[in-house]
């Protein structure tokens, strides 16, 4: 099933991306959320890049902003309510953010494209799937319906659907959850995008289709080199497959890591709040670390840090003020708290 | 979801074979149909209705609008004309046959062009939301407002058709009255529709993948709204065909000499008529109770098959 790659990338992208591979440069991002109740800050200043080949988690919780992330920088945000106030999504160099609409649909799908948590209600419930798939080919690249079809059969067969060319003609609600997320993922990656943005992509399914689901991405990516962005909130699905971990809090990166460095030593009180909350069979008996309080409501973060209220490292200089900036706190990692030393210092439980 | 369906999701994927075509709401909604007695009693009795009106001569050689005094008001008989003769001696058999084409096609335009205007502005309404949806609505209600028979006898009254005029064009002027009246009704159906569509995620990943608007609303957002619409539709045409018959009745509606079951029963009603011939009455009636049954029963069909909850 090579030749699909070959074959697709031999169409050649208009975009190159920067000498060093830089594909994704988003500073400085802030969106809000305009609604009755007032004004909700969903995004407070992400910043971010992502290289070619590189796969980039962005963890947190519900409510943290993550989701937002992504459809901000596809350019998806639902406006009115959203609105993105500030900051700059560079991609290979160009601010999409400033492009025009006409324009920027043309980067989404062959230059960007992205995968959804639910597939069931990500697939188009009255076509068939290979409909579906085809349908990238025929707009995109103009190609008849024979043709079309081909590829997305051949797409199917890429992403492990056995009999794929007898299914070629089924619905969606006649597939399993992760052959649902399969057809999603041959839809994202059909014409062969630069980066693909992968919201939540196994939330939905079994353990051991996670594994799979994740194994597959984790391939493709190394087959196209595309950069990845995996929005989760288990860190156990990103520990294989990421390279670099930003950890989202409130709208905001509170860390930004490699990801053995982030889970060896993390240096926000909150990742480490993570960390130790994950459920482990060798310490069973004890009483399982979870971290206290609820995130706060983006109608009315805290003063200072956002996390402050939860934290048992917070002083008098975590609760006024500017929230910490994000700062270098060793080798390529950077943390936004003013204990981060500290918390380095006395590591995760082991 | 019907047993077949049930089973089919549950085979193992490798034993799928091409017999195992996808299935949409559509093709279900089919499956469903198929073992409803209703559904085939009204099928059949429209394709009866639909072949009498575009091929009358199949059902009769006589010429409707023949008169012969000398024959006036004759008793039906298998010897003669087997529905008897009306009040000019004409052949009730073949103007009920003959009625048939303006009756349907009153009903059919009428449901298509409601249809029409009503999809659109409920897409437009639906889809874009905010001032569109605002003017959208409140012009919708006010046509809403006006009851459809008030309105059809005021708009035919003020302005009348002339006797002359081709049928198709008495039956254009009548279907405006009702597209004029009718589409508030489908345009409010497919509002809502379309709102509950719109968060899909699959729109959102159609937006995703980069697909223009129009293709969002075309090939994402109207299949997946359409199916209240089409069940509705079909109802109303049994509507429209009975509010022409009612126009035709009052006298406003299609003119003689165009032939049409509500002039003729307007005809049929004439002071002793109904004593002296009430063959004339009850021919036309009896089709045209027979044509709105059929079109609403198969609404009813078809309702039941769209609607999962009713399986």
């Amino acid at each position: 099933m090579t030749d699909i790659a070959e074959d697709v990338s031999g169409i050649g992208r208009r975009w190159e991306p920067g000498p060093d591979g830089l594909l994704l440069d988003v500073r400085d991002l802030q969106v809000e959320f305009r609604t009755r109740e007032g004004v909700a800050k969903a995004i407070n200043g992400v910043t971010f890049d992502l290289y070619e080949g590189q796969t980039l988690a962005i963890l947190g919780e519900s409510g943290s902003g993550k989701s937002v992330t992504a459809q901000a920088i596809m350019g998806i945000l639902d406006s009115p309510p959203g609105f993105v106030t500030s900051g700059a999504v560079e991609y290979c160099g160009t601010d999409l953010l400033k492009l025009p609409e006409a324009q920027r649909r043309t980067v989404r799908g062959p230059e960007i494209s992205m995968i959804f948590q639910d597939a069931l209600s990500a697939l188009n419930p009255v076509f068939p799937v290979g409909w579906q798939i085809a349908e990238m080919f025929r707009k995109h690249r103009g190609m008849n319906r024979a043709d079309s079809l081909e590829r997305a059969v051949n797409l199917m067969e890429r992403v492990q659907i056995p009999g794929a060319r007898q299914r070629v003609k089924a619905f969606p609600h006649q597939f399993s959850g992760g052959m649902r997320q399969r057809i999603m993922i041959a839809m994202a990656i059909a014409l062969d995008p630069a980066i693909l943005i992968a919201d939540e992509p196994t939330t939905a399914l079994d353990v051991t289709v996670q594994a799979q689901i994740m194994q597959l991405l984790a391939d493709l990516q190394d087959e196209r080199k595309m950069g990845l962005i995996l929005i989760t909130h288990d860190l156990g699905v990103v520990a294989d497959v990421a390279n670099r971990i930003a950890v989202m809090y409130a709208g905001r990166i509170v860390e930004q890591a490699d990801v053995f460095d982030l889970y060896a030593n993390p240096a926000h009180p909150y990742t480490k709040g993570l960390l130790e909350s994950i459920p482990r069979l060798d310490l069973k008996g004890q009483e399982l670390a979870a971290i206290g309080g609820l995130p706060p409501n983006l109608l009315a973060i805290p003063p200072g840090c956002p996390f402050h209220p939860r934290c048992r490292y917070a002083q008098d200089v975590c609760r006024d003020g500017a929230p910490p900036p994000l700062l270098e706190v060793g080798h390529n990692r950077h943390a936004a708290c003013h204990f981060a030393q500290d918390v380095l210092a006395e590591g995760v439980r082991q | 979801m019907s047993e077949a369906a049930v089973e089919e999701s549950l085979a193992p994927a490798a034993e799928v074979g091409p017999s195992a075509e996808g299935r949409s709401q559509w093709a279900a909604a089919w499956i469903e149909l198929r073992h409803k007695p209703l559904f085939w009693i009204s099928a059949v009795l429209i394709v009866i209705f639909v072949l009498m009106a575009l091929f009358p001569h199949l059902f009769t050689h006589t010429d409707p609008r023949f008169a012969n005094l000398a024959q006036a008001r004759e008793k039906p008989s298998l010897h003669g004309s087997i529905f008897g003769r009306d009040n000019q001696g004409r052949d009730i058999y073949a103007r009920t046959i003959y009625g048939a084409r303006a009756s349907l096609s009153v009903g059919v335009l009428g449901t298509l062009a409601t249809t029409v205007v009503g999809l659109t502005m409920g897409l437009l309404a639906g889809f874009f939301g905010g001032w569109v949806d605002s003017v959208l609505q409140r012009l919708g209600e006010i046509f809403f407002s006006i009851p459809l028979l008030l309105g059809g006898v005021l708009f035919l009254y003020k302005f009348p058709t002339s006797v002359d005029a081709p049928l198709i064009v008495q039956v254009l002027k009548i279907v405006l009255v009702l597209a004029l009246l009718g589409w508030p009704n489908i345009a409010r159906l497919m509002r809502s529709a379309v709102m509950q569509v719109k968060p899909a995620d699959y729109v959102q990943a159609a937006r995703a993948l980069g697909a223009r608007p129009s293709r969002i609303v075309l090939s994402h957002i109207m299949p997946n709204a359409l199916a209240p619409v089409i069940v509705v539709a079909t109802i109303n045409l049994g509507v429209y065909i009975a509010a022409e018959a009612t126009l035709s009745f009052l006298g406003i509606g299609l003119q003689s000499p165009a032939i049409s079951w509500g002039s003729d029963i307007s005809d049929a009603s004439g002071l002793g008529l109904i004593r002296a011939a009430p063959n004339m009455l009850l021919f036309p009636s009896l089709f045209l109770s027979l044509t709105v049954l059929a079109f609403i029963l198969l609404g009813d069909a078809v309702r039941d098959a769209f609607d999962p909850k009713l399986r």
